[in-house]
């Protein structure tokens, strides 16, 4: 199970949720489609945010809820930061779904 | 798997068994208050409509007001009118009697005054009750049991915790034959396309989108554009990035299978399985809409907390919030808190609030019930005159 400090909602999600601020170079245990890894945190999570599980492709599909829930406008390393400022909604975009 | 339930003429199966009093117009609704004053098992609804309804409104009052009287929580009805209404008292009880119920009519003009409509009302819903009593619960498939899913006073652990645990629970009821409704129009913004790549087929993908389209025209029509802006300042501070994802965190409390229908406000399902009822996100005419529709259970996961219940279904309060499950224990029956500690797993908390769903449906009594809480309110597109 998700370790206690973050939360994957769906196993196909490539992005877990921080349950409380976890600072940067922190390694937390995440279940990553059934198995328990270490992600190092590389800079600041806050309550609420979201960090990368894998390596996200730049254009790539950002997964929350088993859903994609925005496509990343530059390459994202694991344990990075995932928010708006290399997220977009590719329909608020126009570019259609 | 079963739960224990009443068998209705028609062959439906309810969770209740209420002698249901249908004020057919405002005017009336006193006069059935005070008919089922005191009596256990008989209930009312709090109606103020039946009159004056513009343009779409009148057939949408009727079909709600047909819906509660069809719905198998209710064992028998009394209709109550007051003689010059647009919506009759005749007119509804017509329309329920192809259930097989019982159902009877009052006109308070007819009858000649309150006082006289309260006495014969009384003793009509007594023997009605009589009879409810006589009738035993049985074993039900789960198959036929219709599942609400509503969300309000939403704070953040609502989309981390409570709805995504209450999916897995629509999960195990879809898995087990049953229907499982999805509703609130506006919180779906932004993830509509989502939803409608999982509709069944490309018709009903597209009612989604179309029901979205409405409601956004609608609001744009009052001055207020929901897409714009959205998600605010204060929901990304607080780390949601795009609507899609917002609006995901409302839409996983349905589970994640495909689609198999879309319904208008009321209206009952035709299919098993997830379906979609285009309602508002207003808490009680959104409760309403579900049960009209014949959902004769609803969870319901809440923030902040909430009070509100259905005069004939049991509605059961799911948190992820646990200050708020331990400030507003009178309100909430179950804590999922657990969840965002990493001591629960999602798919337990989901396997508990389905026990709980098999317990209530059964006949377990929810928090609601016990408070007595009996909101009542129809969505209308246009004024009164």
């Amino acid at each position: 199970m998700a370790g206690k400090f973050v939360i994957v909602i769906n196993r196909k999600d490539n992005v877990g949720t921080a349950l409380e601020t976890l600072g940067a170079g922190r390694v937390v245990q995440v279940e990553i489609q059934g198995r328990l890894e270490e992600v190092t945190l590389l800079s600041e999570i806050p309550m609420g945010h979201k960090f990368a599980l894998r390596d996200i492709e730049e254009g790539g599909r950002v997964i929350k809820y088993g859903e994609p829930i925005g496509r990343s406008t530059a390459m994202i390393k694991r344990g990075a930061h995932v928010h708006v400022h290399n997220v977009v909604s590719p329909v608020k975009e126009g570019e259609g779904p | 798997m079963n739960f224990e339930g009443f068998r209705r003429p028609d062959g439906k199966a309810g969770t209740r068994n209420y002698v249901l009093v249908i004020p057919s117009v405002g005017c009336s609704q006193g006069a059935a208050r005070a008919i089922t004053q005191g009596l256990k098992g008989v209930t009312y609804l709090p109606n103020i409509l039946g009159c004056g309804q513009m343009g779409g409104d009148r057939a949408v009052v009727k079909r709600t007001l047909l819906g509660f009287g069809t719905n198998p929580n209710v064992f028998s009805v009394l209709v109550v009118g007051n003689g010059c209404e647009e919506l009759s008292a005749d007119e509804v009880a017509e329309g329920i009697k192809p259930s097989g119920k019982r159902v009877e009519a009052l006109v308070i003009q007819k009858v000649g005054g309150t006082r006289k409509t309260i006495a014969r009302g009384r003793s009509i819903v007594k023997e009605m009750r009589e009879d409810a009593t006589r009738l035993n619960r049985e074993p039900i498939p789960l198959s036929e049991l219709i599942l609400g899913t509503e969300c309000g006073g939403s704070d953040y652990t609502s989309g981390l915790a409570s709805n995504p645990a209450i999916g897995t629970t629509s999960e195990i009821l879809v898995a087990e034959g049953g229907t499982v409704i999805l509703s609130e129009t506006p919180e779906l913004i932004g993830a509509e396309h989502l939803l409608a790549k999982r509709a069944r087929t490309p018709e009903i993908g597209k009612q989604v989108l179309d029901a979205v389209a409405w409601w956004e025209k609608t609001a744009i029509a009052s001055g207020q554009n929901i897409r714009e802006g959205n998600p605010a300042p204060g929901n990304i501070a607080g780390g949601i990035t795009t609507l899609e994802e917002k609006s995901l965190g409302c839409i996983t409390k349905a589970g994640s299978g495909p689609l198999e229908e879309v319904l208008t406000y009321a209206s009952s399902p035709t299919k098993k399985g997830l379906v979609y009822m285009d309602t508002p996100a207003h808490d009680i005419e959104q409760l309403t809409g579900m049960v009209a529709g014949g959902a004769t259970i609803v969870l319901f996961t809440t923030g902040r907390g909430t009070p509100a219940g259905s005069p004939i279904a049991p509605v059961i309060k799911i948190t992820g919030n646990r200050n708020t499950y331990l400030t507003m224990r009178d309100n909430m029956d179950i804590d999922v808190s657990k969840v965002l500690l990493g001591k629960e797993t999602m798919a337990s908390a989901g396997k508990r609030v389905f026990d709980a769903v098999v317990a209530v449906a059964s006949g377990k009594l929810t928090k609601a019930e016990k408070l007595g809480q009996s909101d009542f309110a129809i969505f209308q597109t246009n004024p009164n005159i």
